[in-house]
C-alpha cells in the first residue's frame, strides 16, 4: 500500500530502524542533535537540514554533536568503526570533504587491503551534494566522482525516498566504508516507502523506465530530470529507457551495456562537472564494450566546467534540465553518418 | 475506472473491446486498462447498450472517473447526451471524487501481525488467501467484483505482504492457524474460503481443523493435490536476488508472458528485499518441496470437509500443471480455464469470480 514519505523522512527512518536493531550503530556530526549539552533546547536542529531530528532523544548517548572539525570527527568515526562500532557520520556538505581526504582515502579505504582482509571499517559518511539552493560554489558541488575513483570506497547516490532508505540500511550493514551522497534538492520529494526495514544491494541499477529507442543513464537528482524528458519525448514517439545506477561504486555495468546493446544510443545525464566524471566514465565503458552496438555518438549532458554560480539565474542555467536531455536524445536519434 | 489494488490511483484506456452502440451483457469484457502494476480487462457491471464512450484510448483516467455510459436502449438520446457532457466535464476538470478502496488493517494472531484488506459489507463473508510469494493485492481483479453484496477480506499470510515475516517452522499448520486466528479475531463464524496455490492447501488445512466455520471452498490451482510441480520455479523464485534473475521465473506464472511487467517484477523485488522475507521464503520452500516433488498432501485434509468445493485451474499452468486436478475428481467441481496459467485470478479473473459465486450459491443449498 502506498505510504508516501519524504526523502528526509526515509533517511531518518533508516537510521532509527538500524539504531533500534543494532546497538553498535551511532550517529555523529555537526548539529546532529543541535545544541546538546548547552543551555536551551536539546535536539534543536537534527543536522543542518533536520535529517537526524528526533534520534537524540530516542537513542540516548548515541547521537553525538561534534566540533566544527570535519577531519577530527570523520577520523574519529573511522577509528570507531575499526573498533567495532558502526558509526554514521554526517558531513554537512560534500564540499568540505577535502579536509578529511587522508582519513578517508588513505586510511578507511585501505585498511581491509593493508591488513590482509583482517580489518573491517563499517563506517558510513552521509553528506549533501548538488546545486539548486543558491548555496554558491563552496556548498553546491557534486564531488562523488572523486570518491568513485578510490578503490576501497563504496559510493551511493539515492534518487528517491525508496532508494534512500534501502540503500542507507545496506550502507550501515556493509563492512566497508560508504560515502552516502544525498542531493539537497531531494529532501522534500516524496515517494512510496515500505514501513519495514529492507536493503537494496549495491551494484544493482534500477531500470526506471523501459524503452527501445535510447538509453539514458542518469544519476541522483538527474533521474527525475530524465523522467521529465522521457515523458516529453514519448509525445513525439521516442521511447527512452532510463537507468539509475544507484551506486557509482560498485557500478552495474551489465545493465547499462545490455540496454545500449538493444537501443544503440546512449545519453548520460549527470549534474557533476564534466571532466573525469561519471558521464565520461560510463561513456568510456560503453564505447569500449558496446562499440559495435552504437548507432550514434554518445551524448553527455552535464554541468559546464565552471564553479557553481551563486546567482539563481545562472545556477538554473548551470544545472542540466529536461530540455537539454530532450535535445541530446534528439541528437542521437536523428544522427546520420 | 475501477480501483484494482490499494495503490492504484488512475488507469489508462488501451483498447475499447466493445464499440459504441453495441449490446453488452453483465460480465462481458468491455475495455482494456493499463495500470502502473498490471494490464487487465474491465468487465461490464451491468447489461444494456454501450451508449457512449467517454474516455478515449490512451487517456489516463483517475479511479472513479466515468469512462463510458451503459444504459437500456430506451433511455432518450438527450438524457445520454447530458450525462455524457457531465461525465466529460468531470474528467476534464480533474475533480473526480475519490473512490474508497479496500479498508486495510492488522490483527494480532499468536504473536504475529496479520495485515488484511476488506471490501464490501454483505451478509456472506469471503476470505481470499494468496499463494507462495504473493500477497493480498494479487486478488486485485477479483476482490472488487466479489464485494457486490458480500464482505470480502484478503489477507497477507505470515511472511508475506505487510504481515509479520516470522513463519515459525513454515509448516502448513502455522499458516492455517493464521487463517483461523484471523477469522476468530474478526468474529467471523461462517466463511467462504478461497485459496490460490499454497493458499489453496492452507484453506483446506484450515477447513479440516474447523469444518463448522467453513461454508464453501474455492481452490485456485491449489497445492497439495497431484504429484506434479515445477520445483525449479519455486527454487528460482526464492533464490532470485535481482529483477533480472526473477523475471524469467515470473514468466512461468502466466499463459501470456507479457503479463510480467517491469513493475510487477520490481514490486516483487521490493517484497524480497524486506528484512525476514528470505528466511520466510526458504522455510516455506521446505514445506512445499520434497526434493523435486510436492511435499504437501492435502487430499486427506479435504476428506474432512463437507462443504461444497469448487476448483479452478488454468489450462496453461506451468507451476502446478492442470493434470494435478485429477486428484480432486469426485470431490469437487473442476473448472479448467483457457488462456490462463498459474495466476488464473489475474489472467482470467471472471472465471475465478464465477467459481466463488458458484461455491457461495452451492453452500446456500440453491444449486
Amino acid at each position: 500500500m502506498a505510504r508516501m514519505i519524504s526523502y528526509r523522512e526515509a533517511i531518518n527512518e533508516a537510521l532509527a530502524q538500524e539504531m533500534q536493531r543494532d546497538p553498535s550503530v551511532i550517529v555523529m556530526g555537526e548539529d546532529n542533535a543541535g545544541g546538546a549539552g548547552s543551555p536551551g533546547e536539546d535536539d534543536a536542529w537534527g543536522g543542518v537540514l533536520g535529517v537526524t531530528k528526533g534520534l537524540y532523544h530516542r537513542f540516548p548517548g548515541r547521537v553525538l554533536d561534534t566540533p566544527i572539525s570535519e577531519s577530527a570527527f570523520v577520523g574519529a568515526a573511522i577509528g570507531a568503526a575499526t573498533r567495532g562500532l558502526r558509526p554514521v557520520a554526517e558531513l554537512m556538505f560534500i564540499d568540505f570533504m577535502g579536509v578529511c581526504f587522508d582519513q578517508i582515502f588513505n586510511q578507511a579505504a585501505k585498511f581491509r587491503y593493508m591488513f590482509g582482509g583482517k580489518a573491517v571499517t563499517p563506517v558510513v559518511i552521509r553528506t549533501m551534494y548538488g546545486a539548486g539552493l543558491s548555496a554558491a560554489a563552496q556548498h553546491s558541488q557534486c564531488l562523488y566522482p572523486i570518491f568513485t575513483h578510490i578503490p576501497g570506497l563504496k559510493v551511493v547516490l539515492p534518487s528517491t525516498p525508496y532508494e534512500a532508505k534501502g540503500l542507507l540500511i545496506q550502507s550501515i550493514r556493509d563492512d566497508d566504508p560508504v560515502i552516502f551522497c544525498e542531493h539537497k534538492a531531494l529532501y522534500d520529494t516524496t515517494g512510496d516507502v515500505p514501513a519495514g526495514s529492507y536493503t537494496i544491494p549495491f551494484g544493482e541499477a534500477n531500470v526506471v523506465r523501459d524503452g527501445d529507442d535510447v538509453t539514458i543513464v542518469a544519476l541522483g537528482r538527474m533521474v527525475s530530470v530524465a523522467e521529465q524528458a522521457a515523458t516529453e519525448l514519448a509525445r513525439s514517439g521516442v521511447q527512452a529507457e532510463i537507468i539509475d545506477p544507484r551506486t557509482t561504486s560498485p557500478l552495474d555495468t551489465d545493465t547499462i551495456l545490455e540496454s545500449v546493446e538493444r537501443t544503440g544510443r546512449l545519453v548520460v545525464v549527470d549534474e557533476a562537472s564534466p571532466r573525469c566524471g561519471m558521464a565520461a566514465d560510463i561513456s568510456a565503458l560503453v564505447a569500449q564494450h558496446a562499440f559495435g552496438a552504437l548507432r550514434a555518438p554518445i551524448e553527455l549532458v552535464t554541468a559546464p566546467h565552471t564553479p557553481v554560480p551563486f546567482s539563481a539565474a545562472l545556477e538554473s542555467l548551470y544545472i542540466p534540465d529536461a530540455q537539454r536531455v530532450v535535445n541530446a536524445v534528439k541528437t542521437v536519434t536523428s544522427w546520420e553518418r | 475506472m475501477p480501483k484494482w489494488g490499494l495503490s492504484m490511483t488512475s488507469g489508462k484506456i488501451t483498447d475499447w473491446i466493445v464499440a459504441e452502440g453495441a449490446e453488452v451483457s453483465k460480465g462481458d469484457d468491455l475495455v482494456d486498462i493499463d495500470t502502473e502494476k498490471i494490464a487487465g480487462a474491465l468487465e461490464a457491471a451491468d447489461s444494456g447498450v454501450l451508449r457512449r464512450i467517454i474516455a478515449v484510448v490512451n487517456e489516463d483516467v483517475p479511479v472513479g472517473g466515468t469512462i463510458a455510459l451503459i444504459a437500456p436502449a430506451g433511455v432518450p438520446e438527450s438524457d445520454i447526451d447530458e450525462a455524457a457532457r457531465l461525465a466529460r466535464e468531470e474528467l476534464d476538470s480533474g475533480a473526480v471524487e475519490e473512490v474508497t478502496g479496500p479498508v486495510t488493517g492488522t490483527v494480532q494472531v499468536g504473536g504475529r501481525t496479520l495485515s488484511y484488506a476488506t471490501l464490501g459489507d454483505g451478509a456472506e463473508t469471503v476470505l481470499l488467501v494468496h499463494g507462495y510469494g504473493g500477497d493480498k493485492n494479487s486478488w486485485l481483479f477479483v476482490q472488487e467484483p466479489l464485494s457486490a453484496g458480500r464482505t470480502v477480506h484478503a489477507i497477507d499470510l505470515p511472511g508475506h505482504g505487510e504481515s509479520g515475516k516470522d513463519v515459525g517452522d513454515g509448516s502448513l499448520d502455522v499458516l492455517a492457524s493464521a487463517v483461523l486466528g484471523f477469522l476468530a479475531a474478526q468474529g467471523i463464524e461462517r466463511v467462504h474460503l478461497v485459496g490460490h496455490s499454497l493458499g489453496g492447501a492452507v484453506v483446506v488445512a484450515a477447513a479440516a481443523r474447523e469444518p463448522d466455520r467453513v461454508a464453501s471452498l474455492t481452490l485456485v490451482a491449489p497445492a497439495g493435490f497431484g504429484d506434479a510441480v515445477d520445483a525449479g520455479y519455486l527454487r528460482g523464485f526464492a533464490a532470485a536476488s535481482s529483477r533480472r534473475e526473477l523475471t524469467p521465473h515470473l514468466r512461468k506464472l502466466f499463459a501470456d508472458p507479457a503479463q510480467v511487467t517491469r513493475q510487477l517484477a520490481e514490486d516483487l523485488m521490493k517484497f524480497k528485499r524486506l528484512d525476514g522475507v528470505q528466511q520466510a521464503l526458504d522455510a516455506l520452500l521446505a514445506t512445499l518441496l520434497d526434493g523435486d516433488a510436492p511435499a504437501i498432501d492435502a487430499a486427506p485434509l479435504l476428506d474432512k470437509v463437507d462443504a461444497p468445493v469448487v476448483v479452478v485451474w488454468g489450462r496453461a499452468d506451468q507451476v502446478l500443471p492442470v493434470t494435478n486436478a485429477a486428484a480432486l475428481a469426485g470431490q469437487a467441481q473442476v473448472h479448467v480455464v483457457d488462456d490462463a496459467g498459474h495466476m488464473v485470478h489475474m489472467e482470467q479473473p471472471g472465471a475465478v469470480v464465477a467459481a466463488v459465486v458458484g461455491a457461495v450459491e452451492a453452500a446456500a443449498g440453491g444449486s
